[in-house]
């Protein structure tokens, strides 16, 4: 029972992470119908942000850990948001009106580009990190094992939900948000209508890459330790997360990044650590299988 | 009243080998709503797609004037600035709502350049900054305002595409008048209609007029044609075959054959029960 609630713990924690980078991926095919590759190298570059930033920041000689999270998440997000930015600039909206692969084909270019970079300008080796918030609250001790909820995994759970909370506000409320989904609906509409929609496929970059990077200052506080290949597994899991929730919902996106990190956690704490992946990956056939739009999709009902 | 509003000059739209429209010109006088009727296949749609940026022309200018006298050439600006710069809006043959969103978002999006003249302004909307409150108050209050005109106020929360068709109908308009435009294209918007909405969508554009709101109209029912149009242009195979007032046009012995078929025609399409005294006369 305790070890189960420890796992819990472990897999929301896994989970928010995963539902972070889903969001993205789920917010960019909802709008342009597209998959993007890269998403998860901007994960990394976010991680390696954050990385450069702490590290400035204690060479600076800044000593509030809080503040310095907070100048780092701006900071990570900043930056990404720039990466998101310029690479729908250069490597997808030339190729818009083209055939539907090409786009795909870019955009695994791009992941190599971004992976590549990451390794060359930062070197191969994993890259360590101390761990910045140290300590946490023991829920139980059940003969003898403890159930701790770190205040690492607090500020990750908070931290993810804070900004999914902004992040569905912006969506749901926002003449922004409005015009975004507008945009998914119905582009040519949308473009009727006066809105810029070049400009808003745009901002949909930037801000899933913005929560990309959120989601790698994370990883880089929960497991200490980052290199340039992160961003590959941690992509696909997140886009599995998507499309197990439903590509196209952010709800689902969430709920899906969840799910994927609970399984993945039960299944290393009880059966073994080596199959994870394999358990995900098949729960996701198993779910497609029943429920091919995914736990939240929305099947097209075609009017006639 | 001296310029028209709307003034198309030699358009030519070519796919390819057909010419779908050719050497076109017409006038759209400002305040008079315009039809532009004629066959299937006459090339009407691809007019209205050239005027709102959705086709680049082979050639030739299509020009609108402002009341303030800005003229802007259509055929040179990009979709969307045609909406928000010329403020031109238009609705299509089938009904392109966004049917996830509410009744009411659909008419918010279309004030979007109103809400969010940029992106800092949408982003700072976020956190409830840069007056975003006012402005949005004030598109609600307008969106509302167009609901009680159709009579969709106590449908504003529902999902646009749970509407029955004729209410999508006039939502899609109400939409397009939200973009505050000063040129409105509808086309077809009586298609599948039953005669007790049509009349009530004749009665919306006469209004829409009355609020100085220029239209230019595409319809095969001849009765609302007929009957609110101040000025008919009459095409056929791409090119105009009359132009005039209804009673003119309803007269032309060129718009009575285009629509029998006078013989040598393919395919006559005759939109209207042919009357003993000629085609057009169910809407005298």
């Amino acid at each position: 029972m305790a070890y189960a609630l420890q796992q819990l713990i472990n897999g929301v924690t896994l989970g928010m992470i995963y539902g972070l980078i889903a969001v993205g991926y789920t917010m960019v095919y909802g709008i342009i119908g597209m998959i993007n590759f890269a998403h998860g190298d901007v994960f990394m570059i976010g991680a390696f942000l954050s990385l450069i930033s702490l590290t400035l920041l204690s060479v600076l000689g800044l000593s509030s850990v809080p503040l310095a999270l907070a100048l780092t998440l701006v900071f990570a997000a900043g930056i990404a948001a720039l990466y998101g930015w310029t690479i729908e600039r250069v490597a997808y909206r030339p190729l818009r009106g083209s055939f539907r692969l090409a786009p795909l084909i870019s955009a695994i270019g791009m992941s190599i580009v971004l992976q590549n970079f990451a390794q060359v300008s930062q070197g191969a080796r994993v890259k360590p990190i101390a761990p910045l918030i140290p300590g946490g609250i023991q829920l139980m001790n059940v003969e003898g094992f403890a159930v701790q909820l770190s205040w690492m995994q607090i500020v990750i759970v908070v931290t993810t939900l804070a900004v999914l909370g902004v992040f569905t506000y912006l969506v749901s409320a926002t003449p922004l948000g409005r015009s975004m989904r507008a945009c998914e609906q119905d582009q040519k509409m949308a473009g009727l209508l006066g809105i810029d929609t070049d400009k808003t496929i745009s901002l949909t970059f930037v801000i899933g890459a913005a929560l990309a990077a959120v989601a790698g200052l994370m990883f880089l506080l929960y497991y200490g330790v980052i290199d340039f290949f992160i961003g590959f597994v941690a992509g696909v899991k997140a886009f599995t997360a998507a499309v197990l929730g439903g590509i196209g919902s952010l709800p689902g996106a969430v709920l899906g990044g969840l799910a994927i990190g609970l399984i993945e956690t039960f299944w290393s704490a009880y059966f073994s650590v080596q199959y994870k992946d394999v358990a995900a990956f098949s729960i996701l056939v198993i779910v497609l299988i029943f429920l091919p739009t995914g736990l939240l999709g929305r099947t097209d009902v075609e009017k006639v | 009243m001296d310029s028209p509003l709307l003034q198309v000059t030699d358009l030519t739209m070519r796919f390819g080998g057909l010419t779908a429209v050719n050497a076109l010109s017409f006038e759209a006088r400002r305040g008079e709503i315009t039809s532009v009727i004629g066959p299937n296949g006459a090339g009407k749609t691809t007019v209205f797609n050239c005027i709102t940026g959705f086709y680049r022309p082979t050639s030739g200018g299509i020009a609108l004037t402002h009341p303030d006298g800005a003229v802007f050439q259509l055929q040179t600006l990009p979709g969307h600035r045609i909406a928000r710069r010329a403020r031109v809006a238009r609705t299509f043959q089938n009904i392109r709502l966004f049917a996830g969103m509410t009744v009411l978002e659909n008419l918010l999006v279309a004030q979007h350049n109103a809400l969010m003249p940029n992106v800092a302004s949408g982003l700072l909307a976020v956190f409830g900054l840069g007056g975003h409150g006012a402005a949005e108050v004030i598109a609600i209050d307008r969106a509302r305002g167009w609901l009680d005109r159709i009579n969709l106020l106590p449908r504003a929360d529902d999902p646009a595409g749970a509407l029955p068709y004729g209410d999508q109908r006039r939502l899609e308009i109400a939409r397009a008048m939200c973009t505050a435009p000063v040129l409105l294209c509808l086309d077809e918007p009586a298609a599948g209609l039953n005669p007790r909405e049509s009349d009530a969508l004749a009665e919306l554009l006469k209004t829409i007029q009355a609020d100085g709101c220029s239209v230019l109209l595409i319809e095969h029912d001849m009765g609302v044609v007929m009957r609110i149009s101040d000025h008919i242009v009459v095409l056929d195979h791409g090119q105009r075959i009359s132009d005039g007032d209804p009673a003119h046009v309803r007269a032309d012995p060129n718009v009575i054959a285009a629509y029998l078929g006078e013989g040598d025609e393919d395919d006559p399409d005759v939109p209207l029960a042919a009357a003993s005294d000629g085609p057009l006369a169910a809407a005298s």
